[in-house]
């Protein structure tokens, strides 16, 4: 189950704690990875533990041209691009009322508009394969919402209309588009909490306990694989039964 | 026929999987042969391929029938 010996999949964000896992996951099954992230070093160093089948493609979300330019890069690297995952993203919290233009646009930017400009990069290789998957990771505030993250929270709930939309137009072609929604995750972002924000947030949680990477890159392994073929449109919620959707 | 007209319907009979007959000049590739707004995105991207050419995305959409494409490519290549 779940083998992807000659696949080729792109992952964003793969220097951070659920990317990386996710790189390794699919890595684990077979696949060739090309790792992208704007840190070189944390992609070097995945790509040297990880070894054979492994690119390192940097490239910083916020600018559309390189944006653009990522999924031709991977394409020559590897070959093909199977399979898209959309991981990278940014917070910039801030109450609403005081929430800048900025802080709004810099979040859609990385975390709505370059997984649209990604999807749309992959569309023609996918097409004439007929076969692909684009995995977009969301989150559980783009369902729920959540106090200081009007902007993440929008780009989130973005990403999942425009999987859907993307979906319905390519599922006759053998190509899927799925979201993953993470609830809270043990990474580098969480472990900035201190121990009493972080055991109020477990009490939120029916498992109570966060979650580990692993269990996102389960999930993004999963709708990966050629046994989620007839899985399109839908939304993966991994949150330990915070919210039940 | 020209030698493009040929290889042209070629790859429309293959891909939208209609009767050759039924690719004429004026077969509209949605009205007439049955394909819906992805097939015309694909058959682009096979003329492209095909022929070795670029059709830029606002001259893709003027090309709506077998005349139009035979005419299209006849010009770029």
């Amino acid at each position: 189950m779940f083998d992807l010996t000659g696949k080729c999949a792109l992952i964003t964000g793969a220097s951070g704690g659920i990317g990386g896992a996710i790189a390794k996951a699919l890595h684990g099954a077979g696949a060739t990875v090309a790792l992208s992230g704007t840190r070189v070093e944390p992609l070097e160093a995945l790509a040297a533990e990880l070894g054979d089948r492994t690119h390192v493609l940097p490239c910083n979300l916020s600018d559309p041209a390189a944006v653009d330019a990522l999924p031709k890069q991977a394409l020559e690297a590897m070959g093909a691009v199977d399979i898209l995952v959309n991981n990278a993203g940014i917070t910039r919290d801030q109450i609403f009322m005081r929430m800048s233009d900025d802080e709004w646009q810099s979040v859609i930017d990385v975390n709505l508009t370059a997984t649209m400009r990604l999807c749309r990069g992959v569309m023609r290789p996918m097409m004439k394969a007929r076969w692909g998957r684009i995995v977009n990771i969301s989150s559980i505030v783009g369902a729920t919402g959540n106090p200081g993250q009007v902007n993440y929270a929008a780009s989130k709930a973005g990403m999942v209309g425009l999987t859907k939309s993307i979906a319905y137009e390519v599922a006759s072609r053998g190509i899927t588009a799925n979201a993953v929604a993470p609830g809270f995750i043990a990474t580098a972002m969480t472990d900035k909490l201190n121990d009493d924000q972080k055991a109020a947030i477990n009490t939120k949680i029916p498992a109570a306990r966060m979650g580990t990477p692993e269990e996102i890159a389960a999930a993004v392994l999963y709708l990966a694989s050629p046994e989620a073929g007839y899985v399109t449109g839908t939304t993966l919620h991994v949150n330990g039964g915070m919210a039940m959707l | 026929m020209s030698d493009i007209a040929d290889r042209v319907k070629k790859i429309v009979v293959e891909h939208l999987g209609v009767e050759e007959d039924k690719v004429t000049e004026n077969a509209s590739f949605i009205d007439d042969l049955g394909a819906d707004s992805l097939d015309t995105v694909e058959l682009v991207m096979a003329f492209e391929e095909e022929f070795g050419i670029e059709i830029p995305d606002d001259a893709a959409e003027t090309i709506q029938t077998f005349g139009d494409a035979v005419k299209f490519i006849t010009e770029a290549s």
